[in-house]
């Protein structure tokens, strides 16, 4: 057992060994760099502090934050609703499922200039790019889920005459959540991927924004530090995403890993 | 016999055909749908032109040698930066994979960097390489890496012990137990990180098309919007999606042929036989 649970310490070392590393490398390397590309690590982090600890950081990255959470919420919320009918009739599979797979293969960023079309260049657009975008992952794996929900489970649930709300509360919803869950997080890469280059694409305001005018002005060290904060995003929005569903899918991790053991 | 194995599969052959109808069905009500919305008005033409219309422009490119060169362009971007991160993706797991001092150094590295969006790498790429294909490559190799490294990382880890243990009292060197052991585990595995890491990697690279202007498909996208050209750009998102299709089905039917001797396969194929 000591050797499967290394001690807190250790474990922390391990953990914290090869990231200190590559950073000390950067700092190192970059010390005295006279690269107008690669400015000293020390440089952007001075950068970082001022551009970022303040209050005006938040008016650029708000702006992005919030268009990405109504699209994204958006995609998954119609996304499910949409696809539990879909997977849970054949015959409405059989039509939609190539339609489905064609939308779905399309690439997400051309959405970009088509909604431009539509909605021009405000928030509207970027929030419906990041819904497009993100729904066809959610949708067609939430018909995959449905349509797999166990067979014996949905007998008894119909001999029990369970129907309705609390069929699809506490018999598909749950079969159906692990795979709908693979769907949400291939759409939560889309959605980032979306958020950013509808903003460098077009608009006032926002972290894809901000970003483009510190490389079109050449300002280094800001730009490194916009990079820096983008990354941040991503690595935030993956740790609450997987938060969220440990906090929900705990059942099912549990039952695979007893299943596994025994 | 014989009689009630024909009628059974003659009985398949009608299902599945039926299923294919339907299909056609939903994809002929979606171009029709596509046809009658901008006609009746509920959208405007300027913005969604019929569907016929779509299809005159899109034959129309296809006799000029512009339309040619954006789809290799993409083509050639996007394959370049997918073998790329497969080798790499396949070299690095391996080498990480097989040693647990490495696996348990480099997994915070790696849970760290894998949510980086790539996208953040756009300027970056844009001041060293502007919209040379260059640019596009960083970005398809960063967003398409992770996926095989991390099935691989998996595939590595889920060799059986006893099969292991049992290559090394039969004396096999490291190759031989790369080649015979670990190999055959991660291919699964490996599989599904490919089939991943392409629908990636042509999503990077229509988005530094769109986003930089490197040249292909998404360019072409972005410059027939601004100059107006409606219909033109519609014909270049079927296209898109098109490629999509072919890159997603490609990817499963290389997946089922590489693992045709795997159980999943062999049982998929043992249920639709059945």
């Amino acid at each position: 057992m000591k050797d499967l649970m290394p001690s807190l310490p250790r474990r922390l070392a391990v953990t914290l060994a090869l990231p200190v590393t590559l950073i000390a490398a950067w700092w190192i390397t970059s010390a005295d760099s006279q690269s107008f590309y690669f400015p000293p690590l020390q440089t952007i982090l001075q950068t970082f502090g001022r551009l970022w600890f303040s209050p005006h950081a938040l008016s650029d990255v708000g702006p992005s934050l919030w268009r990405f959470s109504v699209g994204y919420l958006a995609a998954a919320f119609l996304g499910i609703v949409i696809g539990i009918p879909v997977g849970a009739s054949r015959n409405l599979r059989n039509v939609l499922e190539p339609v489905l797979e064609f939308l779905r293969a399309i690439p997400p960023p051309v959405l970009v200039p088509v909604l431009i079309l539509f909605t021009g260049l405000g928030n509207e657009m970027k929030a419906l790019v990041i819904l497009f975008g993100c729904i066809w992952p959610v949708l067609l794996n939430t018909v995959a889920g449905v349509r797999a929900l166990d067979e014996i489970l949905g007998e008894t649930v119909r001999s029990y005459r369970i129907g309705g709300l609390s069929r699809l509360w506490h018999f598909v919803l749950p079969g159906a959540s692990p795979q709908i869950f693979t769907g949400l997080r291939q759409s939560l890469s889309i959605g980032i991927i979306l958020m950013v280059i509808s903003e460098m694409f077009a608009a006032r305001d926002g972290i894809g924004f901000v970003l483009v005018q510190y490389q079109r002005t050449f300002a280094i060290p800001e730009m490194w530090s916009g990079i820096i904060v983008l990354g941040i995003i991503g690595i935030v929005l993956s740790l609450i995403f997987r938060a969220i569903e440990a906090w929900l899918l705990g059942w099912y991790h549990g039952l695979r890993q007893s299943q596994r053991a025994g | 016999m014989p009689v009630t194995q024909a009628t059974r599969v003659r009985a398949r052959l009608t299902a599945r055909t039926f299923i294919w109808l339907q299909g056609l069905a939903g994809l002929v009500g979606f171009a029709m749908l596509l046809e009658i919305v901008p006609r009746i008005g509920i959208v405007s033409p300027d913005y969604l032109p019929p569907f016929s219309a779509i299809m005159v422009a899109l034959f129309k490119e296809m006799t000029t040698a512009e339309f040619w060169t954006a789809l290799s362009d993409t083509l050639e971007a996007w394959a370049i930066g997918f073998v790329i991160s497969v080798v790499a993706g396949v070299a690095i797991g391996l080498a990480i994979g097989s040693s647990h001092l490495l696996r348990s150094l480099t997994h915070s590295t790696i849970e760290f960097l894998r949510p980086i969006p790539s996208v953040a790498l756009i300027p970056l790429a844009v001041l060293l390489f502007g919209s040379q294909i260059q640019s596009t490559l960083v970005l398809v190799v960063y967003a398409s890496f992770w996926p095989v490294l991390i099935q691989v990382l998996y595939g590595v880890q889920d060799v059986d012990p006893v099969a292991r243990e049992t290559a090394r009292s039969y004396g096999l060197g490291t190759w031989a137990q790369i080649r015979y052991v670990t190999w055959p585990t991660t291919l699964p595995y490996l599989m599904t990180g490919i089939r991943l890491a392409a629908a990636v990697a042509l999503i990077l690279a229509i988005t530094s098309e769109v986003a930089i202007d490197t040249q292909g498909l998404g360019k072409e996208i972005s410059d027939t919007e601004s100059g107006g050209a409606v219909a033109i750009m519609y014909a270049y998102v079927i296209v898109a999606g098109i490629i999509g299709v072919i890159v997603n089905l490609g990817a499963r039917a290389l997946e089922r042929r590489v693992l045709a001797w795997h159980p999943s396969v062999r049982l998929d194929a043992a249920e639709a036989g059945a």
